[in-house]
């Protein structure tokens, strides 16, 4: 790690084809003024990213990357640290690659408390398919895919992290560029799975959930003197579906994350030559 | 009798027949005698009928045959269950000192013996100890040094205290001079012990040691018969060399953790059966396209959908070879046998990092649950290599350059492996995706890089195809007329069907293939044989289509698909009625 990089060390030579005005683009800036604000670079970042207009963070960001399948960014994520703890890992998603598809990864992530970040890209619609409803879309949001809207309740995917156990949980405006930044940056510093919400707003196809919506309806959490520590509190601000809250919503200050929990501080790419030390004994055992 | 002895222990699932038969197992190998032991077991936890069966002899055992020699029944219905393959020698071992069995009728000539095995065992300390003593009633019937059994039992129980031990040592003494007191007979059965040192384990264990010792520190997996013992192996000893093992939530998640710790340049794996490897299908293209090192094993059962779980086929074969979207350079290796497993999972995790490619390492449930003895040189340490492949480090970066100073790894070079720099590596952050791409790892659709890239990845087989050897096993005599070819754990079976074989005077030469993609050419010794025979566990004979396709001819088949694995003595009379008859000529 070097002391003298920039956040636009972290930016690649690919210009982004998200639609111009992309809540995206100012998210992707957050995560990389967090990355170099924690002392990371590229040689050793991590990103995952699963499918959709998320999905192509990777390319557009400088790092180790991969770009996976529609879904599965969490496990693969989880994977990278284990088997490094040196790695910062990044993990990038959509709203629909993370409360859909990928909803079971996500519970299991957020329990499991791996030492990585989660950004997810919330647009409350498909937009790389080209407008269908998602999984936080609003009930009476109406798409190609639904006429009447989904007639059914949106995913609160700050609930499902809370009752998961999430150590960490917090959500944020892409274009509120200062304060998205600072809180992925606090998601860094956590110790365990540092979960963040962002508004990233479609401007193609959702009409409702716009930057004039959040703008106007948004509710800063240090403005409510919120105590993040206070699970309890975290909960009734969590399931107050009247308000879009910004800020840390919990973190569990005692947090230990899985490596510690379980010991893995090394390298797992470091290998001898041969057999293992000890490896005989392996097959003693069978005698 | 001969040395040959065929030993079992029925009774109802939870029962403790697994154990109890494991510690014969391990007693009979301690006495240096060698063993092949197979499982009757249904999907369920308690209840149903389930065994544990041994077959032992001095010399090298390969497989089961249709034959009972010493029968523990705990249930009745265990001796109807083995009918057909008790004789008028066998003995029975049960207790009629119990309700359900006093009025057991023993059939034939067959001598029963009624061992009051559940007083015998409060006598000693507990009636949980019944089948033990069992165990020593079977010892003196055998005529079995009962030392080694005291052996496997301070082994299975030594770590649950001196009593707990001296408690089952007294359990098996009761019921061998219950034996010896109360039955005056001559017993047919006299085994020998010897001076060797074998170990015995089974195919999952074998390829979890085959793991470690070739470096795998990662594995995620999500449990499911008959491929849990791989990773109940793993756990509690993998982190001993710096390792972990993750239950993932699913086999989805479990493969995608394992590519994660791959691309971290960890040697990882994942191991799942049938439809665990459904699941896992989505993820193959992008391990091969991503140019990820990783090893997923899929130890076969019974299909399709959940078919019967718990018992033999190899019926996965196509869906390794050809599961997936699009094209997959892969490779598809199989082992033959429980020491094979070790060997070719080390191999394995060479060929996954070498060539940058997902090796599917295909097992199956006869294999995999099948404790056999071996010569620990088998599991020979000192011979394991590693081959990291083509991993560049810091200073060795520029030369993989583009003009921009971007590190390409997956440029475009002779052999097809490109250079790869794990991540830590500096000035070599770079990108990998399922998408087509360029030499840096960028989305491409530009027609002559997509041709680029799937002629680069293919030509990692080519090269595989000319460096490594994928020659098959051969056994039998070289020179025969009919040539029988089989693959996965067929090998021992067959490998005794010959010496049935050659008491008929029916000589043949039998091949036993370990690569199934890349593989051997065998259209030579396909052409050079009379007859051809290719036995596999499956309906369809999908390697013998392989073989079919490869040769440009017909062969025989000889399937099975009851789902139990086949007998040395039925195999041998399947190839001679397949040799005698008119089906399918070229």
């Amino acid at each position: 790690m070097s002391s003298d990089v920039r956040f636009t060390d972290f930016k690649s030579d690919k210009q982004p084809t998200w639609c111009p005005g992309c809540g995206d683009f100012g998210t992707m800036n957050g995560m990389m003024k967090a990355l170099a604000n924690t002392g990371n670079d590229p040689d050793n970042t991590f990103v995952v990213a699963g499918i959709g207009c998320s999905g192509k963070i990777g390319t557009y960001m400088h790092s180790y990357a991969l770009h996976g399948v529609h879904g599965r960014a969490l496990p693969v994520g989880t994977g990278v640290k284990l088997a490094n703890p040196d790695l910062e890992v990044m993990v990038a998603g959509g709203d629909g690659d993370g409360y859909s598809i990928g909803a079971g990864h996500f519970i299991h992530a957020v329990r499991r408390n791996v030492d990585m970040t989660y950004c997810v890209m919330d647009n409350r619609i498909y937009g790389l398919t080209k407008g269908q409803a998602s999984p936080t879309s609003r009930e009476d949001f109406e798409t190609s895919t639904t006429p009447e809207g989904p007639k059914q309740p949106p995913v609160n995917p700050l609930a499902l992290a809370l009752s998961a156990g999430g150590s960490f949980i917090a959500q944020s405006f892409s274009t509120d560029a200062q304060r998205h930044a600072e809180i992925v940056q606090k998601a860094i510093e956590h110790d365990g799975f540092g979960f963040v919400n962002v508004f990233s707003p479609c401007v193609t196809f959702n009409d409702v959930d716009t930057y004039d919506y959040f703008r106007d309806s948004i509710v800063d959490l240090d403005d409510e003197d919120h105590d993040p520590t206070d699970r309890d509190a975290a909960k009734d601000k969590i399931l107050d579906a009247d308000k879009e809250y910004q800020g840390i919503l919990y973190q569990d200050e005692e947090s230990v994350p899985y490596s510690d929990l379980h010991g893995l501080d090394s390298n797992m790419a470091d290998i001898p030559d041969g057999a293992p030390e000890g490896a005989m004994d392996l097959v003693r055992e069978f005698y | 009798m001969p040395d040959d002895l065929n030993w079992a222990i029925g009774g109802e699932a939870g029962d403790g027949i697994d154990s109890t038969g494991k510690i014969f197992a391990q007693a009979l190998s301690r006495a240096g005698r060698h063993v092949f032991t197979s499982k009757d077991f249904a999907s369920r936890i308690r209840g149903g009928y389930t065994a544990y069966k041994i077959r032992s002899s001095t010399d090298r055992v390969e497989s089961v045959v249709d034959r009972l020699d010493i029968l523990v029944a705990l249930t009745e219905r265990t001796i109807d269950e083995n009918l057909d393959e008790l004789h008028d020698g066998s003995v029975i071992i049960y207790d009629g000192e119990r309700t359900e069995m006093e009025d057991i009728e023993i059939p034939g000539d067959m001598t029963g013996l009624s061992v009051p095995l559940q007083r015998l065992a409060e006598e000693a300390g507990g009636a949980i100890m019944q089948n033990i003593v069992a165990l020593g009633a079977a010892c003196e019937v055998t005529n079995f040094p009962i030392e080694n059994l005291d052996s496997a039992l301070e082994k299975k129980f030594g770590n649950k205290g001196e009593s707990i031990v001296s408690n089952n040592k007294d359990a098996a003494r009761k019921g061998q001079e219950f034996v010896a007191e109360e039955f005056d007979h001559e017993f047919d059965y006299d085994l020998d012990t010897t001076d060797n040192d074998y170990v015995l384990l089974n195919g999952d264990e074998a390829i979890g040691m085959g793991a470690i010792a070739a470096g795998c520190r990662f594995y995620a997996g999500y449990p499911i018969t008959p491929a849990t013992d791989v990773m109940e192996y793993l756990t509690g000893r993998i982190e001993q060399f710096g390792g972990e093992v993750v239950q993932a939530e699913d086999e989805l998640s479990a493969i995608n953790m394992a590519l994660g710790a791959a691309r971290a340049g960890a040697r990882s794996m994942t191991a799942t059966s049938g439809p665990g490897i459904d699941l896992m299908t989505e993820t193959f293209g992008l391990v091969a396209t991503s140019e990820t090192p990783l090893v997923i094993a899929d130890v076969m059962r019974s299909g399709p959908s959940t078919g019967m779980p718990t018992k033999q086929e190899q019926g996965d074969l196509n869906m390794t070879l050809y599961g997936g979207h699009g094209e997959i350079p892969r490779f598809v290796v199989a082992p033959t046998n429980v020491g094979e497993c070790f060997q070719k999972t080390v191999e394995a995790f060479n060929l996954a990092e070498k060539y940058q490619t997902p090796v599917f390492l295909l097992a199956d449930l006869s294999m995999a649950v099948t404790e056999q003895t071996f010569d620990p040189e088998v599991f020979d340490m000192d011979a394991v290599e590693i081959d990291r492949g083509k991993v560049v480090d810091d200073d060795e970066v520029e030369a993989w350059t583009d003009e921009r100073d971007r590190f390409q790894p997956h440029f475009s070079t002779a052999d097809g492996i490109s250079p790869r720099a794990l991540p830590g590596t500096e000035n070599a952050a770079h990108m990998s995706t399922g998408l087509e791409h360029n030499a840096l790892g960028r989305r491409t659709e530009d027609t002559d890089v997509r041709i680029e890239q799937v002629d680069k990845r293919n030509r990692k087989v080519e090269t595989a195809q000319n460096e490594e050897d994928w020659s098959p096993r051969e056994f039998g005599n070289p020179e025969s007329d009919n040539l029988v070819i089989s693959w996965g754990s067929n090998e021992g079976a067959m490998r005794e069907a010959l010496d049935y074989l050659d008491e008929e005077d029916i000589d043949v030469r039998f091949l036993s293939v370990p690569y199934i993609f890349p593989r051997p050419d065998l259209s030579d010794d396909i052409e050079a044989a009379d007859e051809v025979i290719v036995v596999e566990c499956n309906e369809s004979g999908q390697f013998a289509d392989i073989l079919e396709h490869d040769a440009l001819t017909r062969v025989k088949r000889v399937n099975k698909y009851n789902g139990i694995r086949f007998k040395a003595d039925e195999l041998a009379e399947e190839i001679e009625a397949k040799l005698q008859s008119e089906e399918v000529e070229a």
